[in-house]
């Protein structure tokens, strides 16, 4: 019987290599931002899968958890924490891409990186 | 197709890495040491039921500082990058939003912005804070943008509410420095009893602050992609 955390872990290495491989093999900018924002996902899905522990609940404290049985009840409440910010952050990073994308294409006519060779070497 | 083939090596390679990861993972039975102290500490000291909340607000408010910066550069950029080249008049009307669209975002919207204000005030309590309630406030500005292409937000009320409510978040993390513990400590206010609406003393209000600075950056980011459509 293998463990949520063995699960989300496994999903979250498949949506990192999906990305990866979307953003190395296609050639139209929109298609490989997707692709980036996938394997974002799946580093988030990794990092919060790694603080998941069998049998306890979420880090939050009610009449169910009190205070006082936190340290044993709850579980890890740090990579949701970070988790958190890296998706915001994501969402700033995904709006650049796109404003980048957008702008290169009103001013070289295309999204095919093929045909954006300056920096190529 | 070397190319290709080049792609799949390294993802095999990653991929057997990853495996050799998933393989050898055994999922913690006790909390680390920072996770130990966060849920032991944050009931008493804090008052705050939420310990996600509690360590992005206070204990990491710092860092909750950076990181609505560089949400605000990455608004400022997106903004800067669109705004050149903008064309003067459009060339075709955009097609119409349709009767369902144009009417549904009249009844959710309002609801929307309703849940985001829920979500943010009750952060300290239940899932929910600054970030993700502000989030929800800028879907709604994005079933405006969508219900009716042609919308036009003042970006100086956004910018205003932005700016204000990043000065008072560093003025009130300034106070915490002279009249409480350190900077951005909570317990400027009184801290009250633990699950209350009113308790956790500063979190509720920061959680406010950020949630209004995050709902205004991303509706600004949103309304700034939507200006420079089909030009």
């Amino acid at each position: 019987m293998p463990e949520v955390a063995h699960i989300a872990l496994a999903t979250g290495f498949a949506l990192v290599l999906i990305g990866f491989y979307g953003a190395l093999t296609q050639r139209n900018l929109l298609r490989i931002i997707v692709a980036f924002t996938l394997a974002t996902t799946g580093v988030n899905v990794v990092i919060v899968a790694i603080g998941h522990m069998s049998g306890r609940t979420a880090p939050i404290l009610d009449a169910a958890v009190p205070a006082a049985e936190a340290v044993s009840r709850v579980i890890d409440p740090l990579p949701q924490a970070l988790v958190l910010t890296a998706i915001v952050i994501g969402v700033g990073i995904t709006a650049l891409m796109l404003a980048y994308a957008y702008r290169l294409f009103e001013t070289r006519g295309t999204l095919d990186i093929a045909r954006l060779t300056e920096l190529k070497w | 197709m070397i190319r290709r083939a080049l792609v799949l090596v390294l993802l095999a390679v990653l991929g057997a890495l990853f495996a050799a990861l998933w393989l050898g993972f055994t999922p913690a039975e006790e909390l680390g040491l920072t996770g130990r102290y966060y849920a032991e500490h944050t009931a008493p000291d804090l008052g705050a039921a939420n310990l996600v909340t509690a360590i992005i607000v206070t204990y990491r408010g710092l860092d909750t500082l950076g990181e609505v910066t560089v949400l605000f550069l990455s608004a400022a950029i997106v903004g800067l990058v669109l705004a050149g080249g903008r064309p003067a008049a459009r060339r075709k009307p955009p097609v119409p939003a349709g009767e369902l669209l144009a009417t549904g975002s009249r009844l959710l919207v309002p609801l929307i912005l309703l849940l985001g204000a829920y979500v943010i005030v009750n952060g300290h309590l239940t899932p929910g804070g600054g970030f993700q309630g502000g989030a929800i406030l800028a879907s709604g500005t994005l079933l405006l943008l969508l219900a009716e292409p042609l919308k036009r937000f003042s970006h100086g009320l956004i910018t205003r509410i932005e700016s204000l409510s990043g000065a008072t978040f560093v003025a009130l993390g300034l106070l915490g420095l002279v009249f409480a513990g350190g900077f951005l400590d909570n317990r400027l206010l009184p801290v009250g009893t633990l699950g209350e609406l009113f308790s956790a003393g500063l979190m509720p209000v920061i959680s406010v602050l950020i949630g209004l600075k995050v709902g205004a950056e991303f509706s600004s980011m949103l309304a700034s992609l939507s200006e420079t459509e089909d030009s």
